[in-house]
């Protein structure tokens, strides 16, 4: 069998296969599908300091191989989490990783804080890149000033693997991902989702709550492969690819593309079952074209 | 509950009206596994072009003698028109049993199963089961004209029927929360519907005293409590109708009624 074993940072994962933040809740939800430690980690959703309510419903609508959401990170808060929910996941054996946002660099660096004393939380993503919520969020992801400045407080919070989630929804993503990499990120995600509006047509009224939300799903997948391959190529640090992976053939792309783990977000809806179905293509991937270490097609392109 | 991604084969569909299909599924293999009046199933639709998303569908009968779960499905897009497509010996992916049930009401009280149009659906399987319980359920049913009340005949078996249709044509002329059934009193009435109709059947209920419980359809994308879509606003905030739900007692809910 082929070694599917991939680094990100100082941290070894025993595939590359992830799952994306507010896809996957706390991993529980989806433990009578998979057997959770079959997966290279999960990225649980995204954890702020204080509870948030999120947005008003309605906050989804399905479109052409896609879906608009507009949660805004409707979430208990960290303490919460440290409390209740990581005493039930930290004995998993894979990588949880929890997704942290803020709406002031200092609600970043508290949460970072917290989190830094936890054993089995080995990884943050730091995410500078939901289109949901009025403050922080996006408006650090889309400046180069922004996004470096977050990085560079959240690396000083937590001493373990920092990844930096990246928007889709700006000029150059690649310039971003050298002011992340430049204040220490140890690794960079791509992409959260592309801003996106849909209107009921009969009632004259956005479908959302919010008017505009984040698109995912297949339809942002293409978008999502360039923007990887455009960073994997401009950066020295590992890259994790996502974007409407929706099977093996997908993640595949993305990591000839050039990511060095990929991290499977909408289509956990349609099949909770999906994430080891794309271990097990991998495997058979690598059988297929005589891989005998993934690292190998990681950005032949 | 464990839940479970299964195969289900077509037994039948049941063309009701042009725009209702009754799918009556047997899994391809193994019984149906426990579920529970008031809950749904995530329907995977694989042959439409314009959607991807599964289709939430709430269990209108699961019939054991027969092995049979039975969903009535209303043609509202493209996925809901694609399932009533499905043809007799093709098989549907389901995740199942998903979200909460209905509440037992007390010993002996008198019970009133209100159903609005596709929202019938669920009060089959809870009828059937508050019988066998030893109730005497009653059930009102709304719809647009005598054509569209589903399902007639298969209630009528389990108890008394109300019927209240908007052209006259069966029961009473007008709205379902105009019947003179949701005037009387019952000790607990539950409900599914239109938003509009179960408020207002919410608010009978509270004017009369009963109970009340209402099913929710708020628009879902998993259905697992994982992506926080489907949200109501409750005494206790925000929380997912997949989940917490889709049966609300109205004193949870934060309607203004």
């Amino acid at each position: 069998m082929a070694n599917l074993e991939v680094k990100i940072g100082d941290l070894s994962f025993k595939n590359p296969v992830l799952t994306a933040s507010g896809t996957f809740g706390y991993g529980e939800e989806f433990s009578d599908f998979i057997d959770l430690e079959r997966l290279g980690g999960f990225v649980v959703k995204g954890t702020t300091l204080s509870h948030r309510e999120g947005n008003p419903y309605p906050r989804m609508v399905e479109t052409p191989s896609g879906m608009l959401n507009a949660v805004g990170l409707q979430n208990k808060g960290v303490d919460y989490f440290i409390e209740n929910i990581y005493p039930k996941i930290k004995d998993i054996d894979s990588h949880v990783i929890v997704n942290v946002s803020g709406a002031t660099i200092s609600d970043y660096v508290a949460v970072c804080e917290k989190l830094n004393a936890l054993d089995r939380i080995n990884a943050i993503e730091v995410n500078i890149s939901c289109p949901n919520v009025k403050q922080g969020g996006m408006a650090f992801g889309t400046t180069c000033e922004g996004a470096a400045e977050v990085t560079k407080a959240v690396r000083k919070a937590f001493s373990k693997t920092v990844i930096v989630k990246l928007s889709p929804n700006v000029t150059d993503i690649v310039s971003i991902a050298k002011s992340v990499e430049a204040e220490g990120a140890d690794s960079v995600s791509l992409i959260n989702t592309l801003l996106g509006m849909a209107v009921d047509v009969e009632r004259r009224r956005p479908y959302l709550s919010t008017v505009t939300g984040g698109l995912s799903g297949p339809a942002v997948r293409p978008i999502a492969v360039r923007m990887v391959w455009q960073v994997a190529h401009a950066v020295e640090i590992p890259v994790i690819g996502l974007g409407g992976i929706m099977n093996g053939r997908d993640a595949i792309e993305f990591m000839l593309a050039g990511a060095t783990a990929i991290e499977v977000g909408t289509a956990n809806f349609i099949d909770p079952a999906v994430t080891v179905k794309i271990i097990e293509y991998m495997e058979g991937y690598c059988k297929r074209h005589g891989i005998a270490d993934i690292n190998e097609i990681i950005g032949v392109i | 509950m464990k839940k479970y991604i299964l195969d289900f084969r077509v037994v039948e569909n049941r063309h009701l009206h042009e725009l209702y299909s009754l799918l009556i599924l047997t899994p391809t293999e193994g019984i149906i596994p426990e579920m529970r009046p008031g809950q749904f199933v995530q329907v995977a639709v694989d042959n439409s072009k314009t959607t991807f998303l599964r289709r939430p569908i709430s269990v209108n009968l699961v019939d054991r003698a027969n092995n049979q779960l039975w969903l009535l499905v209303r043609k509202a897009g493209d996925g809901t028109r694609a399932l009533c497509e499905k043809k007799h010996g093709e098989t549907i992916d389901l995740i199942l049993p998903l979200g909460n049930c209905f509440s037992m009401p007390a010993e002996g009280a008198s019970v009133l199963l209100v159903g609005g149009g596709v929202g019938v659906a669920p009060m089959l399987y809870w009828g059937y089961e508050l019988k066998r319980l030893g109730f005497r359920p009653e059930f009102l049913l709304g719809a647009r004209s005598a054509a569209d009340v589903l399902e007639l005949d298969e209630f009528t078996g389990i108890g008394k029927v109300y019927v209240s249709t908007e052209d006259g044509s069966l029961g009473e002329p007008g709205l379902i929360t105009s019947n003179s059934a949701l005037s009387r009193h019952s000790d607990f009435i539950y409900c599914c519907g239109p938003a509009p109709m179960m408020k207002a059947v919410a608010a009978k209920a509270r004017k009369v005293g009963a109970e009340c419980e209402v099913s929710l359809e708020n628009m879902m994308a998993c259905g697992l409590g994982a992506c926080l879509c489907c949200v109501e606003n409750t005494v206790k905030g925000n929380v997912c109708v997949c989940t917490e739900g889709p049966v609300f007692n109205i004193n949870e809910l934060t309607w203004q009624i």
